[in-house]
């Protein structure tokens, strides 16, 4: 018996002398942050240049500026750092002091969790530079992060397919896009592209019919009650259906991604084999990186709002778009990262960054930076539209947006009809709320 | 009386001592090597599956304290959940797949790089390489050959099979069953290597005499390569199962699980509804689900299939 404790004894041991060193270890490492000296680490998404350069270099300049501020920029694969990255390490004891943040339902579920800083106070002062975009970064009339990119959702589409189709202005109505899309088949063109295998570029189509036939309540009130029993909704479904049956998609679209490789949604567009893609105002940057000489189309391509639908409900110019912007942490050093972001959105810094076309500023005054007349036109449709809904899978709380994502590529798949699908959201909707 | 007893017992002192302490260091080694181990094992291992336990019993987002109690609603849930239960099905097909094609293909292999020819080594090589490669990158070379107008549809265009021609990865009713193409190109060459190195320990004399008796070599590989080779195959069963019920890597980055969930994993569904959803309570109760039935299927293994193997051993060893 003795001896069996002996050895317990020693075993213990071992594993306290162990433990020992691993909490000397962190001793020592909290120990080389001075109390003065502030290092900042700064997650983002810009995994390719030139937005990884450039955050690379806005953190060096900010520490010029600041010599009492590190900034570490880290640069995570977008999915990646969305789904996994971000919510481990909000969760853990070292979370990023900076990182990425798409606002919405998310950002809601991030602050009830008392993980997001509230900088109001910090931002009051010049917040008003970015006008209505903030507006997605606010929870309950508090701001908890800085949007530094804000665009709507588009068709980018081949003039010289459109050309050669026959077609000589993009479509205005919804039965003109048929229209379209009939005359592109003659000519033997896919008039469309679409990334499904991703799904959220599925959701796209029904997000922004729902846009067209839904009312700006219906739609607003749609992110607090989570009630979908306005039969626009189910309107909006149909409408997609419609769309589906015309087949005007690629060759095993379900199966394509949106933006890796050339046989990507963006990749066909940007190679000449589709004639348009419903996408981001990032699609450009994205397709241009997918040719062979990084060029994309050149002065072929052209981007037109989405269709109207005559009789819709919804507010006639309305757009559906998102952005992204940053947050700081629960264990950020306030003053210092609400100053960071300041730097961030100052209009020198967003002119910088938008001279590289790769998205569209947010502060006032610096889209005149935008190099690409086609950003310049996007960026002037955003502004001009009267109301902007954020996607509906980040507006919505992260259970109900990926479910609505989820039932709409099933539609795609020919695996949901339009009822089953909002029953599909209703359900996510109300075992999570 | 007492001076045999005293004798006895300095003797045996003085014969204790050197064991005595020759089993102090026994444990000082055991417990050298042990610890370490046993720590990481307590902390990385079984403290990460209670806790998925503590989690699956929450409605809980993963972020903010665990307040939510909903007990096995979450197994409920999930059990109720088409998605799930097709991904579970998913699971057993490849399982099923996985012993049934993959072993005939990793033995005629095997047998056929034991024999001495020109070129052994590099069609080793070959059968091999795959396995080297990550999941990751496997994925991703997959991806690029079977796309529309890729290399694999060029391949059949080339011979005249244009019209065989699928939509591989975007059809419904085939997305499964390329995944396991592309797994059995993966893993296969694992097999070949387990079972080449089973054959080189079945000694050849066995074979000599067999030959002499007028075997013929079908016969040969049936009453002396098979038997012989069981503790090996059974092993190789025993890894293809686990690993095709843990399938994550390949089906993630290929597919997401689609589409329509068509190709969807229990691993895959864990990660969509778990991360992607930040539901971490559901998410953990799935992969507590996957636990259990991992480790059932290994304990059933292990008695009803291996054991025999264990226990040869041991005759063996004894008689």
């Amino acid at each position: 018996m003795f001896r069996r404790w002996k050895t317990w004894a020693l075993l213990l041991g071992t594993v306290a002398v162990l433990a020992s060193l691993g909490g000397l270890t962190t001793a020592a490492q909290g120990k080389t942050a001075g109390p003065k000296a502030v290092t900042l680490t700064w997650w983002h998404n810009a995994t390719a240049d030139p937005g990884k350069s450039y955050w690379a270099k806005v953190a060096s300049d900010y520490h010029k500026l600041h010599p009492d501020v590190t900034v570490n920029s880290v640069p995570i694969q977008n999915e990646t750092l969305q789904n996994t990255k971000i919510p481990l390490a909000l969760q853990s004891n070292d979370p990023p002091d900076v990182f990425q943040q798409w606002g919405g339902g998310v950002l809601g579920t991030q602050v009830r969790a008392g993980k997001v800083a509230d900088i109001t106070k910090y931002v009051k002062p010049w917040i008003k530079l970015l006008g209505g975009a903030v507006a997605g970064w606010q929870y309950q009339g508090k701001q908890y992060g800085i949007p530094y990119n804000l665009g709507v959702v588009g068709f980018w589409y081949n003039k010289a397919l459109f050309k050669q189709a026959g077609i000589a202005a993009p479509p205005k109505t919804w039965n003109d896009l048929f229209t379209d899309i009939a005359k592109l088949k003659t000519a033997g063109v896919t008039p469309i592209a679409i990334g499904s295998k991703d799904r959220w570029p599925d959701a796209f189509y029904w997000d922004y019919l729902a846009v067209r036939v839904c009312s700006k309540t219906t739609l607003q009130q749609s992110a607090i009650t989570y009630n979908f029993s306005d039969p626009c909704w189910t309107k909006a479904g149909t409408l997609t259906q419609q769309l589906l049956n015309d087949k005007p998609f690629q060759n095993g679209f379900l199966a394509t991604p949106a933006q890796q490789g050339a046989g990507s949604s963006a990749g066909l567009i940007g190679n000449g084999k589709a004639a348009m893609e419903l996408q981001g105002h990032w699609d450009e940057g994205v397709m241009n990186g997918l040719t062979p000489n990084q060029k994309g189309l050149g002065s072929n391509l052209g981007w037109f709002p989405f269709p109207s639908i005559p009789g819709g409900k919804g507010v006639p110019g309305a757009a559906l778009g998102g952005g992204d912007g940053y947050s700081c942490s629960w264990k950020a050093p306030e003053p210092q990262c609400a100053d960071f972001l300041k730097y961030l959105v100052s209009v020198p810094v967003q002119k910088g960054w938008a001279k590289l076309n790769i998205g569209l500023p947010t502060a006032k005054g610096s889209e005149s930076a935008l190099g690409d007349p086609i950003l310049r036109a996007v960026a002037k449709a955003r502004s001009a539209s009267p109301f902007v809904q954020t996607y509906l899978d980040i507006a919505y709380s992260s259970t109900v947006g990926q479910a609505l994502d989820s039932a709409i590529a099933d539609m795609f798949a020919g695996q949901k009809n339009p009822q089953q699908v909002v029953q599909a959201i209703a359900k996510s909707a109300k075992s999570s709320h | 009386m007492s001076s045999p007893s005293t004798s006895l017992r300095t003797a045996g002192r003085r014969s204790l001592r050197p064991a005595d302490s020759a089993r102090r260091r026994r444990r000082l080694e055991l417990a050298f090597f042990i610890v370490p181990a046993l720590v990481f094992y307590l902390a990385l291992v079984l403290y990460p599956i209670l806790q998925a336990v503590h989690y699956s019993l929450f409605n809980w987002s993963g972020l903010g304290t665990l307040s939510d109690f909903v007990g096995i609603g979450n197994y409920r849930d999930a059990f109720n959940d088409p998605e799930f239960t097709g991904a579970i099905k998913h699971n057993f097909i490849l399982v099923g797949l996985s012993l049934v094609v993959q072993f005939p293909i990793a033995l005629g292999v095997a047998l056929l790089l034991n024999r001495p020819f020109r070129g052994r080594r590099a069609a080793r090589i070959v059968f091999f390489a795959p396995y080297v490669l990550s999941e990751a990158i496997t994925a991703v070379i997959w991806l690029l050959i079977l796309q529309p107008d890729g290399l694999v549809d060029r391949g059949f265009q080339s011979v005249g099979l244009g019209g065989a021609v699928q939509l591989w990865l975007a059809d419904l009713n085939l997305v499964l069953f390329t995944m396991f193409v592309v797994i059995t190109w993966k893993y296969v060459g694992f097999g070949i290597i387990l079972l080449l190195a089973g054959l080189q320990g079945i000694p050849q004399e066995l074979h000599e005499a067999a030959a002499i008796d007028g075997a013929k070599s079908w016969t040969m590989v049936r009453y002396i390569t098979l038997p012989l080779l069981g503790p090996t195959i059974r092993i190789w069963g025993f890894l293809s199962i686990i690993g095709s019920l843990q399938l994550f890597d390949l089906v993630w980055i290929m597919t997401q699980g689609g589409p329509a969930e068509a190709s969807n994993t229990m691993a895959t569904y864990m990660f969509n509804n778990g991360f992607v959803r930040y539901e971490f309570g559901y998410g953990s109760a799935v992969a507590v689900i996957l636990f259990i039935i991992s480790f059932a299927l290994a304990l059933i293994y292990q008695r009803f299939v291996l054991r025999r193997d264990t226990r040869g051993a041991l005759t063996r060893m004894a008689g």
